[in-house]
């Protein structure tokens, strides 16, 4: 399946100064030094900035997977959905997420070859392209996204959250390097409900199962106070990544929901959640977002200040990495803005309410990896849509949906008549793929977005008249 | 007077129930009783004593096969989806699934986990269950999840039926179940010893009509047929002996099967329909039922890719069980185009069968695919090389 995404070490985008800071809502470059540039030629881009406090956090961790097993410590690998990285740092992992560098390396124009030597050595051309640039990567010696090695994990964590893939991705890895994989198996909500054997059985595991597993991995006992902790901190940053992306009700937004969110969630999904600097990081980003609502300004592009909103959107399916900023540019060109997506729920559904419960730590983070998106059923899945819909008061549902992942993709069709019934809002459909870039067309993507921009003005005229 | 075999005869019974897409064998089974319900699953496994005890018919969905024109069902499905979840919204969608009053839809892949999304927006006058089974084969840990997810099976069904399910009642169509398993078991270890005395074509069918049969019926079919078979002497060819994998969900045309048997392969076992043979030896049916079955799902059932293994050793080890036990010269890998779990699965049971020098061959099919030329001489050089090998 495909999961978001830490911050895709992009690029190459300008840094607006505002009030004497630059904007966090411009992605942050992943590794390497800052960018700047831009329409506007360089511009500096300050420390205080989120942006740098993120780029700083993932240069860190890519840099403790790079050199953890010279300094004694134990590498965990795991998936986004699910992601259980308040109880890896319990037992001092360093922490990689496969699909966050299958991500990047798309972003970096690496996957397409990384994937085509998967295939060659057995894989289908049918199958989920992480799992394919994951193997790719490893193939030609796990040359991670800022140029070190990484090295070969000591546990696998099989969160097997929403996506059948997983096991099959994390079996593979197993079946070629040996690893020895945990298995966490969270129930689907095919009720639309977590029941409470559910959660027991997920608390069952992460007693039984889980636990006393990484602690023989790591030789670290599990301390539960220590875990407590670190939630309390997740907590904190959940509560302000909601208000980030719920700045989104504004008018006009001053996020993009989609494209500028995937940032935005990348420390909280991947291997930061818990740590102090992960809740320095977005409490410093909701100041910032919000200092854009009270200026009454819209999102930072990479092109910079986007112009006129336009045409207010909700997305539903991943984004397309390797051709991610020019399908950025689609929308922004046109003025339209992304004010709510399903994909930034996929590591975590946050803004209904759940946060990570210190008092009920096991049962939270059951409840946490049942909660997931795309753990979520169908009939969930359009609720959830629709009331974006209403909530941020959007023109229409637009789903780009992924060659690669069946967990989101399956049913998407339906979903899309089911909203626009449901809702009265046009709703689109464009295809594209996470890594493989023989499944971008751009032209095709261009020209089913402007009829869907030219549908939703055609419907306001409509209304307007009828009124 | 009819002169065809007494075999011929239960094929042409099998074969009319399998072209039979409206499902007349449940309507008919239905209609002797009033009040009588049917519910249908989709592959791998679901535990259909519960469905038994409860007094209802389980019926099996296998999508529509290559006989069925797709119109609505392919609005729903993008291109690179895999078929069967197409079809069978197109069944359901054409009424023919109406005789169903609930369908099951078990933990195998994404697709047809949210087909039972779609299933509940659909249909909503149907009873819907997504039926989870655990990946932690640990009694105290999974073993009491999948009871209370067959606890909540159960206390439906009892529902639908208008009184609970006693433990009595699953005792019994455990043992219905049991003879089921036994006379299947039979009817594969028979087509292992003499595959041109049952082709695979044939037990096929008779395997299928348990999709739509009650299984008493079904066993005394499958007793039938073995009998049958036997005693009519059919001419051996020297083809070369082996296991098919990867169909466990969408199945592949039947005149596939035949062109694999026609190019020199005699199929001596298969993954087609693992639900009649998913636990592998009898449940003890006078003892707690639910725990029982748990159990048996739990440390004696069969493996497939939906399932986790918990090694890197259990990798393969089925399989290779397959090609052991019935003295199979190779293995054919056919799956479903976009099948994430058969497709995923495929490069590691290629390799475990590369390091114990198990010959293999892949290639991929859709429950349409209508041309068979390619898929004939694939299989016949795979059975000429066997032989070749062999005879080196």
């Amino acid at each position: 399946m495909t999961t978001t995404a830490a911050m895709p070490a992009s690029p190459k985008q300008p840094t607006e100064a505002t009030q004497g800071r630059s904007q966090v809502s411009s992605p942050p470059s992943g590794g390497g030094a800052p960018q700047s540039g831009g329409p506007g030629g360089p511009r500096p881009v300050q420390k205080e900035d989120a942006m740098w406090l993120q780029k700083e956090l993932i240069n860190r961790n890519y840099h403790e997977l790079a050199t953890a097993h010279q300094t004694g410590r134990k590498v965990s690998a795991t998936f986004v959905p699910g992601n259980l990285n308040e109880l890896l740092m319990c037992f001092d992992f360093a922490r990689s997420l496969p699909e966050t560098n299958a991500l990047q390396n798309g972003m970096r124009k690496k996957s397409g070859k990384m994937i085509m030597d998967a295939e060659r050595d057995g894989q289908s051309e049918d199958v989920c392209t992480y799992v394919k640039a994951d193997l790719g990567m490893m193939m030609g010696g796990e040359i991670g996204p800022t140029g070190e090695v990484l090295p070969k994990p000591d546990i696998l964590l099989l969160s097997y959250t929403g996506c059948f893939t997983f096991m099959k991705w994390f079996e593979l890895i197993r079946h070629k390097y040996g690893c020895e994989t945990v298995m966490l198996h969270v129930p689907y909500q095919g009720e639309g409900r977590i029941a409470p054997n559910m959660r027991e059985y997920v608390v069952k595991q992460l007693k039984e199962t889980v636990i006393p597993t990484l602690e023989r991995i790591s030789g670290v006992k599990f301390d539960i106070d220590r875990l407590r902790q670190y939630m309390r901190e997740s907590a904190k940053a959940e509560e302000d990544l909601v208000a980030v992306l719920q700045s989104a009700k504004n008018r006009p937004s001053p996020i993009d929901g989609y494209f500028g969110a995937v940032y935005y969630i990348g420390p909280i999904f991947t291997a930061f959640r818990g740590m102090p600097e992960a809740s320095e990081y977005y409490r410093v980003l909701r100041q910032e977002i919000e200092q854009r609502v009270r200026e009454g300004k819209g999102p930072i592009t990479p092109d910079g200040e986007m112009g006129e909103e336009k045409y207010r959107l909700v997305v539903e399916g991943p984004p397309n990495w390797t051709s991610f900023r020019d399908f950025w540019k689609m929308f922004y060109d046109e003025g339209a803005v992304v004010v709510a997506s399903t994909y930034s729920k996929v590591g975590g559904v946050y803004d209904f309410g759940f946060r990570h419960d210190p008092d009920h730590p096991l049962e939270s983070l059951a409840d946490y990896c049942l909660g997931c998106y795309t753990n979520l059923n169908l009939p969930s899945r359009v609720d959830m849509i629709c009331k974006y819909i209403d909530e941020y008061q959007a023109d229409g549902l637009l789903i780009n949906s992924i060659k690669s992942c069946n967990s989101f993709s399956a049913g998407q069709l339906l979903i899309l008549r089911e909203v626009e019934k449901r809702t009265g809002k046009p709703a689109a459909f464009i295809e594209t793929d996470l890594v493989d870039p023989r499944y971008f067309s751009a032209a095709n993507v261009r020209n089913r977005l402007e009829s869907y921009f030219q549908m939703v003005k055609a419907k306001r005229v409509a209304a307007a008249a009828a009124h | 007077m009819s002169t065809i075999s007494p075999v011929l005869q239960i094929v042409e019974r099998c074969q009319a129930l399998f072209d039979d897409l409206d499902l007349s064998a449940v309507k008919e089974w239905k209609s002797k009783v009033p009040g009588r319900k049917a519910i249908g699953y989709l592959p791998v496994y679901v535990p259909r004593e519960l469905v038994h005890a409860a007094g209802m018919l389980s019926v099996g969905i296998l999508g529509g096969g290559d006989q069925l024109e797709v119109i609505q069902g392919d609005a729903y499905y993008q291109s690179y989806i895999c078929r069967i979840p197409r079809s069978t919204i197109e069944l359901g969608l054409t009424g023919r699934l109406d005789c169903l009053d609930g369908v099951l839809f078990p933990s195998i892949c994404d697709v047809i986990r949210n087909l039972s999304g779609m299933w509940q927006l659909l249909f909503k006058d149907k009873y819907v269950k997504y039926f989870d089974v655990p990946q932690n084969y640990v009694d105290s840990i999974g073993g009491t999840f999948y009871i209370q997810e067959l606890e909540i099976l159960r206390d439906d069904l009892g529902k639908m039926r208008g009184a609970p399910i006693t433990d009595a009642e699953l005792n019994a169509s455990i043992r219905v179940f049991n003879d089921n398993r036994a006379a299947v078991r039979d009817l594969y270890a028979y087509r292992a010893a003499k595959p041109w005395q049952a082709p695979t074509a044939e037990v096929y069918l008779v395997l299928r009509a348990g999709m739509v049969l009650p299984p008493e019926e079904h066993t005394e079919l499958v007793r039938e047929y073995i009998a049958a078979a036997d005693a009519v002497p059919r001419p051996k060819r020297d083809n070369a002996r082996v296991v098919l994998t990867g169909a466990f969900c969408e199945q592949p045309p039947l005149a596939l099967i035949k062109s694999i048997e026609m190019s020199g392969c005699y199929i001596v076992d298969d993954d087609f329909m693992l639900v009649t043979r998913w636990l592998l030896d009898d449940v003890p049916p006078d003892a707690n039922p639910l725990e029982e079955l748990s159990k048996a799902f739990l440390h004696r059932s069969a493996t497939t890719a939906a399932k986790y293994e918990t090694t890197r050793e259990e990798k393969g080890v089925f399989l290779l069980n397959q090609v052991k036990t019935r003295a199979a010269e190779g293995v054919i890998f056919a799956a479903p185009s976009f099948c994430d779990p058969a497709l995923l699965e495929r490069p590691m049971l290629q390799d475990v069968l590369g390091k114990h020098k198990v010959p293999h061959t892949a290639f991929k099919y859709a429950e349409n695919t209508g041309q068979m030329a390619p898929i004939r001489e694939q299989a016949g050089t795979f059975a000429d090389s066997i032989k070749l090998w062999s005879a080196a």
